[in-house]
C-alpha cells in the first residue's frame, strides 16, 4: 500500500515487509544520529536523522540523504514544540507520534505544542498516512529522540548544581535533585542543554514501560478544540487573496476525451472567467481530459456547469459493465486458474480422497472510499513555481504528479498538507492536485477546485472488484485437507492491477497439506487503488468464510476449528516478521471469553459468527450477534472485538475510536455498498444509493486489547477485515442461508 | 443580489443569486468555514445550521428562503448554553476522528437537546440519522449527546433499545 503507483501490491508489499524487518535487526547504531543545538531565543533542538540506508529500506526509496526524523524544540518558557510530520486524516497521528517523545522526555503534557510540518520528503522522508504504518515506523526513533533530549536537560542541571547526573530525576517537564530539594523546569535549562553534545544513540536509556506517564493514557485529539467550534483547518477551507472557484467536468467513462463542448456558452455565464477544454492525458492516475469551469464563485461554477454540454469520445471501455466483468468471471472460473500463485500438496488427490467437499464461489463488488470531505484542492501557479493546499494522505507523489503535468522542476512544488476530511486510502492518489495546478495554470490566478459528491463518487479509484472459486474436503475426522482457490481478478500481461493482488501466505495457507491457489485475470479500464485493509477488506470476507463453511462440514464449532487449525503457535510466512499462531489462537480465545460465544442460548433467527484476520501486523478476532427479521432485515445487536497490535496501546481514547469505527466500515460495506459500472460508467452518484453506516445501522463495539511482547503497530486496518465475515457467518448461524456475495442481499434471508 | 443576513446575532449583507445556497454564502461570502460541504443533496447533514432555531440542511436552502430569519452556524452555537455544554462533551467524550462532519453533528444535536432535555435512544435515532459520520464515531456521538443532556448513562454511551 506505501507505493501505490506500483504495477503490482503484491512485490510491493513483500519487499516493504522484508525492508522493515530487516530494520527491526539493524543493530542500534546504524538506526540513527542525534544533533542538538540552540535556536533563536534561547531554546534547545533535538532533531534524529536516519541515515539514508535506514530510510530506504523502510521506504523502499532510492538511497539519497539523511532524513530528519523527528525534532523536538525546548523554549524559555518551557513549551514543548514537536512537528508532526505524517499527514492527519482523522487516525490520530498528530496527537499519538508526539506522545511517544513526550513520555521518553518526561515533558509536561499541557506545555507540548504539535506543529504541521510541510512536505520536505529531503529534510523528513516520506510523509505519508497508510498501511497502518506510522506506529511500528517511529515507535522506536521516537522514544530515542525523547530520551536523548531528556538526558541532556539531565546533564546540564547536574552541572549546573554540581551533583551526579544519577541523584537527579525528572517530571513533567522539570529536573528534579531530591537531596537538595532542587529543581529546574526544562525552559531554564534549555540554553545550556543546547550547549551539549548530542548523546550517542546507543547509549541513550529508554524507560521502564512501567514508568509511562503519557504512552497508554488516553488523550484527546489535538485539533479537536478547533474542530468542534468549526475553524477551518480542512482542505476546503482553504483561501488564498484573489482566488477562483473551480468545477472540472471529467468523462463518465474513465479516460473519455472531450470531442467537443459549447465553451462559448458557458463563458458568458453570470461570474464564469474561464471556461476551457483540458486535453489531459492518458493515464487514469494523473490529469484526465475534461472541461474546467472557473468563476468568482464556486455555486455559479457549479450553476455553469448545469449548462455545459460535451460530445464526449468515451473510448475503448465504454462497453464494459459489472455484469459482464461477472460473465467473464463466470466462464474463467469454469477453468483452470491461468497462474498457479501456491501449490502444497495435492490438492486433485485430497478432494478426491475426502470424505466430504464443500463447493462455492464467492464474490465482492467494486466499493468508492467516499470520505465525506469530496476531493479538492488550492492551488497557484506563478511563474514556473507552483503552491498547493492539498488534503492529501500522499503528497510526495502528489508533488511529483503536479511537478510532470505542469512540467516544471519538484522543486518548484510547494505543498502545504492540510486536515483531511477522511481518508480511506482514496486521498493516496492525487489526480485533484493534478488538476487544480493546471486549472491555475491556465486561469492564471489562484484556483480552489471543488468536486461535487457525484464528482467524487465517479472518479474514485475504486477497491476492485473480485471473484473466488473454492472447494475445500475434510476427512472422515472432520479435519480440513484440501483447500483449492481460483481467484478471478484484474490486470494484464500476468500482473494483478492496483489493489487487486492476493497475498500467497493467508491463513489457511501453511496448515492445510493439499492447498492451491490460482489466479486468472481480466483486462479492464478502471482505476483502483488501496482502500482501508487493501486486499484484506475483501478476501478476509471470502477466507473466514469458507473456513466457516467448513468447520460446520466438519461438524465442529466454527471458533474452536479455526483454533484447531491453527495449531501449535510458531511462526509462519507472512507480512511483516511473519504471522504468528499463537497470537491469532490468543485473540480469537479471548473474543470467545468476552462475547460468551457458545454459552448464548440465543432467539429463533439470532446468531453468533466468528471471523478472525492477520492484517498489517496487526491481529483481530471479532464476533458478531444479529436478528434476522422474517423479512431478511439484518439487525445487528452487538460486536465483540480483540485486537493484538503488540506491548502498548498508545492513546487507548484513539485505538477504541478507530477500532469501532474499523468495525463498523467493514459492517457498511457488507450491508451497504456497491459500485455499479454500466456502459463503461459508474452508476451510482451520492448517499442515497452508496450508503456509509447511519446512526441507527450502528451497533455498540464493544473492544478489547491483549497485549503482548511485540513492538506496537498501527489500528487504522486491522480491526476491519474481520467485521465482514463474522456478519456474514452469524447470519448463517441465525439462518441458515450462506452469504457468497456483497452486498448482502436481504432477500435471500426473507423466511 | 443584495441580501441582509442574521447570523451568528450578527448583521451581514451580501452580494449573490438569489439561487444561492445558504452553504455557499456562508462559506464563501462571510467566509464561515465551519458549515461543511459534504452531498450537496441533503443526504449527509454535514451542513446543517439552525434557522429560527431549526435544524435546516443549508445545501437545499437558498439564500432568498431565508428571509428575515436568524442563523446560526457552528460557530455561533457555542455562545448558547446547549451549544457550550455539547462542545464540551464532544471533546470530553473524545468523539472527533477525521472531524469534517462533526459541525453537522453538534447542530443536529444542538437542535434536538433545545426540545428535548433528556432524548431517550429512539429521540436521538430520529434526530442524528441525517447526519453521516464517514468514520462511524456514532457510540461516541450518542454518549456525548446524552452528558450535555445530563443524564448518567454509563460510560459506555452504548445503551440502545433492547441492548
Amino acid at each position: 500500500m506505501l507505493r501505490t503507483s506500483d504495477a503490482s501490491n503484491l512485490h510491493t508489499s513483500a519487499r516493504q515487509a522484508d525492508a522493515l524487518s530487516q530494520v527491526a535487526d539493524m543493530p542500534t547504531s546504524r538506526r540513527g544520529f542525534l544533533k542538538a543545538g540552540a535556536v533563536a531565543g534561547g531554546g534547545f533542538l533535538i532533531s534524529l536523522t536516519l541515515p539514508a540506508a535506514v530510510r530506504a529500506a523502510v521506504d523502499g526509496a532510492a538511497a539519497g540523504n539523511g532524513v530528519l526524523n523527528a525534532y523536538v524544540q525546548i523554549t524559555p518558557d518551557n513549551v514543548v514544540t514537536i512537528m508532526s510530520k505524517n499527514p492527519e486524516i482523522g487516525q490520530g497521528i498528530k496527537t499519538m507520534l508526539p506522545m511517544i517523545i513526550a513520555d521518553e522526555l518526561d515533558a509536561d503534557w499541557k506545555q507540548v505544542r504539535i506543529t504541521q510540518a510541510p512536505l520536505d520528503p529531503a529534510l523528513y522522508g516520506r510523509q505519508f498516512a497508510g498501511g497502518s504504518q506510522a506506529t511500528p515506523m517511529n515507535w522506536d526513533p521516537l522514544r530515542k529522540v525523547g530520551a536523548a533530549a531528556r538526558q541532556m536537560l539531565v546533564t546540564a542541571a547536574a552541572r549546573q548544581w554540581n551533583v551526579p547526573e544519577a541523584e537527579c530525576s525528572t517530571a513533567a517537564g522539570v529536573v528534579h535533585h531530591r537531596a537538595s530539594g532542587r529543581s529546574l523546569a526544562y525552559g531554564a535549562l534549555a540554553a545550556e542543554a543546547a550547549k551539549l553534545p548530542a548523546p550517542n544513540l546507543e547509549s541513550v536509556k529508554l524507560k521502564d514501560a512501567k514508568d509511562y506517564t503519557i504512552i497508554g493514557r488516553s488523550v484527546p485529539g489535538v485539533d479537536s478544540p478547533k474542530v468542534v467550534k468549526g475553524e477551518p483547518l480542512f482542505g476546503i477551507d482553504q483561501t488564498v487573496p484573489g482566488m477562483l472557484y473551480a468545477v472540472f467536468q471529467k468523462c463518465p467513462v474513465f479516460g473519455g476525451k472531450v470531442a467537443r463542448a459549447n465553451i462559448d456558452e458557458i463563458k458568458k455565464l453570470p461570474g464564469v472567467r474561464h471556461a476551457f477544454v483540458v486535453e489531459g492525458g492518458s493515464s487514469l492516475d494523473g490529469l484526465m481530459p475534461g472541461v474546467a469551469i472557473v468563476a468568482d464563485s464556486w455555486w455559479r461554477a457549479e450553476k455553469a456547469r448545469g449548462k455545459l454540454q460535451v460530445t464526449w469520445d468515451e473510448g475503448a471501455t465504454a462497453q464494459q459493465s459489472t455484469d459482464g466483468f461477472a460473465k467473464q468471471a463466470a466462464a474463467l472460473g469454469a477453468k483452470a486458474p491461468a497462474v498457479s500463485l501456491r501449490n502444497d500438496g495435492d490438492v486433485a488427490a485430497a478432494l478426491k480422497g475426502a470424505a466430504k467437499v464443500v463447493e462455492a464461489n464467492y464474490s465482492y463488488p467494486f466499493i468508492a472510499h467516499a470520505p465525506l470531505e469530496p476531493m479538492n484542492c488550492t492551488a497557484h501557479v506563478q511563474g514556473d513555481s507552483v503552491t498547493l493546499w492539498a488534503p492529501t494522505q500522499n503528497p510526495g507523489p502528489g508533488r511529483s504528479l503536479v511537478s510532470q503535468t505542469l512540467g516544471i522542476p519538484e522543486s518548484k512544488v510547494t505543498v502545504n498538507m492540510t486536515r483531511c476530511g477522511g481518508g480511506f486510502g482514496r486521498r493516496l492518489n492525487s489526480d485533484f492536485m493534478a488538476e487544480a495546478a493546471w486549472i491555475s495554470k491556465v486561469a492564471g490566478a489562484p484556483v480552489k477546485l471543488v468536486w461535487t459528491r457525484a464528482d467524487d463518487m465517479q472518479h474514485d479509484f475504486y477497491r476492485p472488484a473480485g471473484w473466488h472459486f473454492l472447494k475445500g474436503g475434510v476427512d472422515e475426522k472432520g479435519k480440513l485437507v484440501a483447500w483449492q482457490q481460483h481467484f478471478v481478478s484484474f490486470g494484464s500481461n500476468g500482473q494483478f492491477a492496483r489493489a487487486a493482488n492476493m497475498e500467497t501466505t493467508i491463513f489457511p495457507a501453511g496448515r492445510v497439506p493439499n492447498l492451491s491457489f490460482g489466479a486468472s485475470l481480466m483486462e479492464f479500464g478502471i482505476p483502483t487503488g488501496s482502500l482501508r485493509a487493501p486486499g484484506s477488506n475483501a478476501l478476509a470476507f471470502v477466507f473466514q468464510s469458507f473456513i466457516d463453511e467448513m468447520a460446520h462440514a466438519a461438524g465442529k464449532d466454527p471458533l474452536q476449528f479455526q483454533i484447531d487449525l491453527l495449531g501449535k503457535d510458531e511462526m509462519l510466512p507472512g507480512r511483516g516478521a511473519g504471522f504468528h499462531t499463537g497470537r491469532a489462537r490468543g485473540v480469537l480465545e479471548k473474543v470467545r471469553e468476552v462475547s460468551g460465544w457458545g454459552k448464548k442460548a440465543l432467539p429463533a433467527r439470532s446468531g453468533m459468527g466468528v471471523g478472525f484476520y492477520y492484517s498489517h501486523l496487526g491481529y483481530f478476532a471479532e464476533v458478531v450477534e444479529v436478528a434476522v427479521g422474517h423479512d431478511g432485515q439484518i439487525n445487528i445487536n452487538k460486536v465483540w472485538a480483540v485486537g493484538d497490535v503488540g506491548s502498548h496501546i498508545i492513546n487507548p481514547t484513539a485505538a477504541e475510536n478507530m477500532s469501532q469505527g474499523g468495525v463498523l466500515d467493514g459492517l457498511a460495506q457488507a450491508l451497504n455498498q456497491k459500485i455499479t459500472i454500466e456502459n463503461g460508467r459508474v452508476v451510482e452518484e451520492n448517499f442515497d444509493s452508496f450508503q456509509p453506516l447511519r446512526l441507527t445501522q450502528a451497533p455498540p463495539v464493544e473492544v478489547h486489547f491483549l497485549t503482548t511482547d511485540n513492538p506496537p503497530t498501527g489500528l487504522g486496518e486491522p480491526p476491519l477485515p474481520p467485521a465482514i465475515p463474522a456478519l456474514c457467518n452469524a447470519i448463517f448461524a441465525a439462518t441458515g442461508k450462506r452469504i457468497r456475495s456483497l452486498p448482502i442481499d436481504t432477500d435471500l434471508l426473507k423466511a | 443580489m443584495q441580501y441582509a443576513l442574521i447570523i451568528n446575532g450578527k448583521n451581514h449583507t451580501v452580494d449573490v443569486d438569489e439561487d444561492t445556497p445558504l452553504l455557499w454564502v456562508l462559506r464563501d461570502a462571510v467566509n464561515l468555514k465551519g458549515t461543511k460541504f459534504g452531498c450537496g443533496a441533503g443526504l449527509c447533514g454535514a451542513c446543517t445550521v439552525h434557522i429560527d432555531g431549526a435544524p435546516t440542511r443549508s445545501c437545499q436552502t437558498t439564500v432568498a428562503d431565508v428571509g428575515k430569519a436568524s442563523i446560526t452556524t457552528i460557530e455561533g452555537i457555542g455562545e448558547t448554553p446547549v451549544g457550550a455544554r455539547l462542545q464540551k462533551a464532544w471533546l470530553d467524550v473524545d468523539v472527533v476522528q477525521c472531524g469534517y462532519c462533526q459541525a453537522g453533528q453538534i447542530m443536529s444535536a444542538a437542535a434536538l437537546l433545545s426540545e428535548n432535555k433528556s432524548p431517550s435512544d429512539s429521540d436521538i435515532d430520529a434526530a442524528m440519522d441525517g447526519n453521516i459520520c464517514r468514520c462511524a464515531t456514532y457510540s461516541r456521538i450518542r454518549q456525548a449527546i446524552k452528558q450535555a443532556a445530563g443524564a448518567d448513562f454509563g460510560a459506555t454511551g452504548q445503551q440502545r433499545k433492547g441492548a
